[in-house]
């Protein structure tokens, strides 16, 4: 397998999730795929505007498309149109906007007219998801490239808001998803099927200046987890990532009986599986601290691959 | 206990608005109470999704002194299950957005907390951001 | 000789200005006395902001008064002042990453990359790009795109998030020249030179000299080339 595909990284894969952007750079190198960042690319604003008149919020995912489209001619990848997300958030908001000025010529002609600085996006382009991807190459694939398989251990798939909704641009069923527990599967792990809060937003952006929102919602995610018997919670999005994991600070602090739940980016186990070391997998990065779970699993952090 | 209530112009032109930006056919709605039991913030809200659609309907303004458009965090829990493939994900956009259009914003960025300034991830700040300040 | 005169409107106002002048050359030919917007007149202190369009043109530019060229109808207005607070802060007590900028200019996470800024730059700064650069937290690479700005202003005034791009791009340079720019190992050594005094008799030898043989001694100066 080998892939060469333009990928968006999104800003907080910059900063705050580096372990995030890392551990899945690595991750997909060992299964083939070279993702190839977007040159000049820009923040594509985190969430969607559904206002029917907001073209102007529209105009920063149609950016980063005419980089794809500029990648191609470029010689940077051949012949590769689809756009690879890690982030959900950059993934839904990138889809979303994609899909309509696809749907709306006319949209799409005002807001190449008003980049004119810009070559017009021609519509070429496909945003993906990373789980997409693998799903595609077959999850057989990341069994194959496993060391270290991830045995008796719990994982939570938590898909949040913005890997399922809304369909069409969901990349599974919004009501009973597989496909993280699928990948969890070829981990050697045991996914947590089925569990109600699995899909429940986490808060988002309330974590600004609503914090206790998402306080309250981080809590039941993680005692519902919990119920079904997860030992931890896996996730694709920065923002879920920091809701579920530092907020769990808020909760610890006025109770002492919570047990904290290590909150790990699919590609953190992922990594670990495929036997890479701590410069890859980024756990010193999370905030619950996931080492002692590995270590009471008897599973292997590093020193393989 | 019955409530009385003076439809006027203001509330068809109110209506009107929120149909435009919104785009959605909000007449259709028939008060199922899906998006309600769907949301999970509901328990934060003053007014719950399937009554904001009704005083939507109603083009009654008071919907905006509500909290409720605010806590909406965007999930599209509601319009992935509305029976009647309403979005109602739109209706909050568009009434937060004749707030935020008008420079009323709902968060104040410059008094913000420091020390959570030193902590958010961007994606945070963007996303807040976006559907709070106009 | 005859001077050819071109018309343009200062204000709304027409006046007929000699063709070739400079914005702010016209102004002052059309009796405005300046006392704001106007400064070095080189093109380097930002202060003479102007925005102009041209005859039959719909677009909006923006330009220094004292570079720009007057055409025939165009219409002009000046931009002496853009308010804007700036952030107050220590900057030892800083750190080069992006929740520095979150705590002292969080509209920064207001752009919307629209590109108007880039646009209106009268120094043809990739003012989006350098915002974008710190929205990424990558303080190396705002600081030296934004690196010839002028603080003219024009990219505040016109973007629609109301970020004041000029000021973040101060903080940047900052954050860089205190913490991330390459340290110079021979600046370091001739800071240490002076400090101990081995330029002080050099110093007190020119200091005696009269004009004449400071003058020759200038020019004669040996210059490496490497």
């Amino acid at each position: 397998m080998n892939l060469k595909i333009p990928y968006f990284p999104g800003c907080t894969l910059k900063s705050h999730a580096r372990n995030f952007e890392i551990s899945a750079l690595k991750s997909a190198e060992k299964l083939g795929i070279e993702m190839v960042e977007l040159p000049r690319w820009n923040c594509c604003g985190a969430v969607s505007s559904v206002a029917s008149d907001d073209l102007m919020k529209h105009l920063a995912p149609v950016r980063n498309f005419i980089r794809v489209e500029e990648m191609n001619e470029r010689g940077l990848v051949e012949d590769e149109y689809r756009l690879l997300t890690l982030c959900s958030m950059c993934f839904n908001t990138l889809k979303r906007t994609n899909l309509r000025v696809k749907s709306n010529p006319e949209e799409l002609k005002s807001i190449n007219e008003f980049m004119y600085k810009e070559k017009d996006y021609e519509g070429k382009v496909d945003v993906i998801h990373f789980f997409e991807l693998l799903r595609e190459m077959g999850f057989d694939m990341v069994r194959d490239a496993v060391v270290n398989p991830l045995k008796g251990l719990r994982l939570a798939p938590y898909y949040g808001c913005l890997l399922l909704r809304p369909k069409g641009v969901g990349i599974d069923d919004p009501e009973s998803p597989t496909i993280m527990e699928e990948f969890i599967s070829s981990l050697g792990a045991a996914p947590v099927s089925d569990w109600e809060a699995r899909s429940r937003c986490c808060g988002s952006y309330h974590t600004v200046s609503n914090k206790r929102v998402v306080v309250n919602s981080i809590r039941g995610i993680i005692e519902n987890a919990r119920k079904h018997g997860a030992d931890a919670i896996i996730t694709s999005c920065p923002l879920c990532a920091f809701n579920l994991d530092r907020r769990q600070e808020e909760i610890v602090k006025g109770n002492n009986d919570f047990k904290p739940m290590p909150i790990l980016y699919f590609t953190q186990v992922m990594a670990i599986a495929f036997g890479f070391d701590e410069r890859v997998t980024g756990l010193e990065e999370n905030y619950i601290d996931p080492k002692p779970l590995f270590t009471k699993k008897k599973l292997v952090v590093g020193g393989g691959s | 206990m019955a409530r009385k209530i003076v439809l006027t112009r203001h509330n068809v032109e109110f209506r009107r608005e929120v149909e435009k930006i919104s785009g959605e056919p909000i007449g259709m709605c028939d008060q199922c109470g899906v998006c309600s039991g769907s949301c999970p913030f509901t328990e934060e809200m003053e007014l719950t999704p399937s009554n904001v659609m009704r005083k939507a309907q109603l083009g009654l303004v008071e919907v905006m002194e509500a909290n409720t458009i605010w806590i909406c965090a965007s999930c599209y829990n509601c319009m992935a299950r509305c029976p009647r493939g309403l979005d109602l994900s739109k209706v909050m956009e568009a009434l937060r957005q004749i707030s935020l259009r008008r420079a009323i914003d709902s968060i104040d960025i410059d008094n913000l907390d420091e020390d959570e300034l030193r902590e958010l991830p961007p994606i945070a700040l963007v996303g807040a951001f976006r559907k709070l300040t106009g | 000789m005859e001077r050819k005169m071109i018309g343009v409107y200062i204000l709304g106002e027409y006046f007929k200005v000699p063709e070739g002048s400079t914005i702010l050359t016209a102004l002052e030919y059309a009796g405005f006395q300046l006392k704001r917007g106007v400064g070095c007149r080189e093109g380097f202190c930002g202060a003479c902001a102007t925005l102009y369009r041209e005859k039959g043109e719909y677009k909006l530019r923006g330009g220094l008064a004292c570079q720009t060229v007057v055409t025939e109808g165009m219409t002009i207005a000046r931009i002496p002042f853009v308010p804007a607070e700036r952030a107050n802060y220590d900057i030892n007590k800083l750190k080069p990453d992006v929740n520095t900028f979150a705590e002292l200019y969080p509209s920064v996470f207001r752009c919307v990359s629209c590109n108007t800024c880039t646009k209106i730059c009268p120094q043809e700064i990739n003012v989006m790009d350098y915002i974008q650069d710190v929205i990424r937290g990558d303080i190396a690479s705002a600081a030296i795109t934004s690196f010839d700005c002028i603080r003219c202003g024009l990219c505040a005034l016109r973007c629609p998030a109301e970020i004041v791009q000029f000021n973040i791009a101060i903080l940047a340079q900052r954050l860089y020249g205190k913490y991330l720019a390459p340290r110079s190992p021979e600046l370091e050594e001739r800071i240490k030179e002076i400090e101990e005094g081995k330029f002080d008799a050099e110093i007190k030898r020119l200091k005696g000299l009269c004009r004449e043989e400071l003058v020759r001694e200038y020019y004669a100066r040996e210059i490496e080339i490497s």
